[in-house]
């Protein structure tokens, strides 16, 4: 199993010297797409400028999985989402991936909004789903007995899920690195020189050879493309700032309570957490800056007040996290996934929100288009299996599991208090097959950290285990 | 989950000086089998990483007049907190409590009845009575909503303290600190025990004519955290001065202090009714919650008071478990609440007794959101006035002041809630 971090890649020392297909971005796209070649018989590396998988779009955004009911009828997208939300559905319950049924509500709350309700089941219907169905006010009351006064009714979406989302392109990349895949981490992409045999990068670890190239960069998609003569599409960041909720909350909210949409876009929704906690958010606003992942005065009174119509009562709750998320905004209303088989390269850009729902399906996709730009992918072989660590409030945890403590105590020792992670999970996560190189890589692993004192009670104590593990 | 099941007399969650001291009294007056549970792996709460004086000792005595303390009292006089830790388990253990490391409360199997779990596995434990003296943390940047990148650096008072003084890790170089309070001053005490330059401390208070110094550390007021900088290392604090000024503090560290909050889930979680104002259980002189046999005691009861000021409601509130277990305790539910107008932060006690029992030291205690300089609080209840009363000091945030209880037997049991406002 090879992860790196530091060093030459190990291309230039190899006899061969040279990987069959490279994927430059470790998030959950180009994780998802890593697993796929790593059912091949393929020499394949997996390139991220970060210290870790999915540290980019991937690790902060609403975590829903989508049953793809608003997407653009016959898109490219709608089609993904629809694919990819049973494929990942599938293999979250085969790996332990934490997911939560727990529907959607799109709440109206004037009469336009309420008139515009048909029309969106409507679209539903042509994107293939078929279970929305509009409910009255007082249907919405009794489902969500905490929401703001005024809601008119409602289109209820039943299949709308929140899911992990940093479990998910964990497991992919897991699954990848130990069937045979190489994950080379701080390796930035800085140029590109292509000839008739293959690609040699120029990264921030020295070069890289490949035969065929997939460009799953999220934000800098564009930027990778460029390096390949190409100037198709510009990535436009658009931030969205989130507020997280304290646990205690999450008896105010039963659903993903959405608005309506409108010329806006999608809005703020609020949103239960598959780690027990209530989301609010996200803002939407458009930057020209990819690094621009902080929160706002602006943005956060914006929030409370939008938070404050939806479920009032959230707002006297207390605030676990706050966090800012890049979506890949191209400009255009689809995904951007284009292959070129005279340059053995595929571009996948502009995978924006729904990217988590689409992983896999996007994943299967490229496949088929690295066919066609000339990979010999021969059979596949089955990927060797894996199960995560549970990070779901809604499933077992092994602090209430009496039987895996009676086996190693380590597993009743708890560290992080608020969110109850044991010495166990801690010592589990640190010696993975991805593991973390940083307390924010520890945290998505574990949650510890991540609760309501943020490190008041066992920040000391949980990097002293880090840096005891790492130093 | 499956385990095991047992039964105590008295359990005590939660082993820092409210609960240490509420053991001990308790074993030494023969309350059977009292158990104390506590989550981290030692026993004595927060005193454990306070590495400063003016615990315990005969400063203590006074120390519960404590609006007027000085830096000097605070930091020195008494013992350290450590050593008052050390001396609140032996106290405990010698009286004849139980007490168990490493061991938290998960949540409720009954209405005395917690589910636990430590290295040994997941247990059951039924109590006669249950005291929660859960204490309280600081909340921390996001709870502040303070915007901006979320760099490393960023610390709360108590991680700090347990970084420096219990696991010797690195801080930083330069450091800001925010909030005036003592625990402020304890803040810059322990940077600088780690070798970190101390830049600032800020508040967003006003300037005030007495206020805690900590020398050769200047001292910003009216200033408000406006946002944090920085990549994957905070690289400033950004602040608005109240004159609409605003400037960046370059630094590579922040500690954010005060601004306390009970550590409240476990009664949450267990259905037990919170005051408004503390955001703990809502109490009455007898220190029981809205769950009979249910007790509280210490800061989750109103984040934050002293070490020793935790401990007394620990001793006090044998008195009326073993009133509990002797079946001679007041029927509960006749209280009627105490709520307190703004500028007032909050009282406690927040609920009357029943039999107009007066709290500990015939006094309730109050914060304040903002200075009043020396106010006149007045208590009434359905529009009459039950008592006057003129502070002689000013009433400042982050300080605890007190209202005399002699009124409480004129509450009406049937009337609405007691109200306290400041003029």
């Amino acid at each position: 199993m090879t992860v790196t971090l530091t060093g030459p890649l190990p291309s230039e020392q190899d006899a061969e010297g040279t990987y069959d297909v490279t994927v430059v971005g470790a998030g959950v796209v180009g994780t998802a797409i890593a697993r796929e070649l790593a059912r091949h018989r393929l020499r394949t590396a997996l390139v991220d400028a970060s210290d870790d998988i999915g540290n980019g779009t991937s690790k902060a955004n609403t975590a829903i999985l989508h049953t793809g009911f608003d997407a653009v009828p016959g898109s490219l997208e709608a089609r993904l989402v629809r694919e990819g939300r049973d494929l990942l559905a599938d293999y979250a319950a085969e790996t332990g991936i934490p997911v939560e049924r727990v529907g959607a509500l799109l709440v109206a709350w004037d009469e336009d909004q309420l008139a515009a309700l048909p029309g969106l089941r409507d679209k539903a219907e042509r994107n293939g789903y078929h279970a929305a169905r509009i409910i009255g006010a007082d249907e919405l009351r009794s489902a969500e007995p905490h929401l703001g006064p005024g809601a008119l009714g409602a289109l209820e979406i039943p299949d709308e899920s929140v899911i992990c989302p940093w479990t998910t392109p964990l497991a992919f990349a897991t699954q990848a690195v130990r069937a045979g895949v190489h994950l080379h981490l701080n390796c930035r992409v800085q140029d590109i020189a292509s000839d008739a045999e293959a690609h040699t990068l120029t990264t921030s670890r020295g070069p890289l050879r490949t035969r065929h190239l997939v460009n799953a960069a999220g934000l800098y998609a564009d930027e990778i493309d460029r390096l390949l003569g190409h100037d198709v599409f510009t990535v436009t960041p658009r931030r969205g700032q989130l507020i997280v909720f304290d646990k205690l909350a999450r008896g105010l909210v039963g659903h993903i309570l959405l608005p309506v949409p409108g010329p806006a876009g999608k809005g703020v929704l609020v949103a239960p957490t598959v780690f027990g906690n209530v989301l609010l958010g996200p803002t939407a606003e458009e930057l020209d800056d990819k690094t621009a992942t902080g929160s706002t005065a602006d943005g956060l009174d914006l929030l409370r007040e939008k938070g404050h119509r939806v479920v009032p009562a959230l707002l006297d709750e207390e605030v676990t996290a706050v966090y800012a998320g890049l979506r890949a905004a191209t400009g255009q209303e689809d995904y951007r996934i284009q292959e070129y088989p005279e340059l053995r390269y595929v571009a996948v850009g502009g995978i924006r929100s729904t990217g988590l729902t689409a992983s896999m399906a996007i994943g299967r996709h490229v496949m088929g288009l690295l066919a066609a730009t000339g990979l010999d992918l021969t059979e596949p072989r089955p990927l060797p299996p894996v199960t995560m660590p549970n990070l779901g409030e809604a499933y077992p945890r092994p602090y209430r599991d009496a039987d895996l403590i009676a086996g190693d105590p380590a597993y009743g020792t708890l560290v992080c208090h608020c969110e109850q992670v044991t010495l166990g999970e801690i010592r589990d996560a640190l010696s993975s097959t991805v593991p973390p190189h940083s307390l924010d890589g520890l945290r998505r692993r574990t949650r510890a950290r991540g609760g309501r004192c943020q490190g008041f009670y066992c920040g000391a104590a949980v990097r002293a285990l880090f840096e005891e593990a790492r130093p | 989950m499956t385990g095991h099941a047992r039964d105590v007399d008295v359990l005590i969650v939660g082993a820092g000086p409210a609960g240490l001291a509420a053991g001990a009294e308790l074993a030494a007056a023969g309350a059977g089998r009292v158990e104390i549970l506590e989550r981290e792996q030692e026993a004595g709460g927060v005193p454990r990483h306070c590495c400063h004086g003016g615990f315990g000792g005969r400063l203590e005595r006074a120390a519960h007049a404590w609006a007027s303390a000085t830096a000097s009292a605070y930091a020195q006089g008494g013992t350290s907190g450590p050593v008052y830790a050390r001396r609140s388990v032996a106290a405990a253990l010698d009286a004849g409590a139980e007490l168990r490391t490493g061991v938290t409360v998960t949540g409720w199997a009954g209405p005395r009845t917690v589910e636990t779990t430590g290295p040994a596995g997941v247990e059951r434990i039924a109590a006669r009575a249950v005291v929660l003296a859960t204490g309280a943390r600081e909340r921390p940047r996001s709870a502040r909503l303070i915007p901006g990148t979320r760099p490393a650096g960023v610390y709360t008072t108590g991680e700090l303290q347990q970084a420096v003084h219990l696991y010797g890790q690195r801080i930083g170089t330069r450091a800001v600190v925010v909030g005036d309070e003592p625990v402020g001053h304890a803040a810059v005490a322990t940077l600088r025990a780690a070798g970190v330059h101390v830049v600032a401390l800020v508040t967003d208070q006003p300037p005030r004519p007495v206020r805690l110094r900590s020398p050769h550390t200047p001292l910003l007021t009216a200033a408000t955290v406006t946002g944090l900088t920085g990549r994957t290392r905070l690289s400033g604090v950004a602040l608005r001065h109240d004159d609409g000024r605003t400037t960046t503090l370059r630094c590579d560290t922040v500690v954010l202090t005060g601004d306390f909050v009970p550590d409240h889930e476990l009664a949450r979680r267990g259905g037990i009714l919170l005051d408004p104002g503390t955001r703990g259980p809502a109490y009455d002189a007898a220190f029981r919650t809205s769950r009979p046999g249910v007790f509280a005691a210490g800061n989750v009861l109103h984040a934050v008071e002293r070490a020793e000021f935790a401990a007394q409601e620990g001793r006090a509130v044998a008195v009326p478990v073993l009133h509990r277990l002797a079946g001679t305790d007041e029927p509960a539910g006749g209280g009627r609440p105490v709520v307190v107008d703004a500028p007032l932060r909050w009282i406690a006690p927040n609920v009357t007794g029943p039999d107009g029992a007066r709290p500990q030291g015939d006094r309730f205690v109050l914060r304040t959101m903002r200075r009043l300089s020396r106010p006149l609080l007045v208590v009434s209840q359905d529009g009459r006035e039950l008592h006057r009363q003129r502070l002689l000091s000013a009433a400042v945030p982050g300080r605890p002041f007190h209202l005399a209880a002699d009124w409480t037997d004129h509450v009406d049991p049937h009337g609405t809630a007691v109200r306290i406002r400041a003029q």
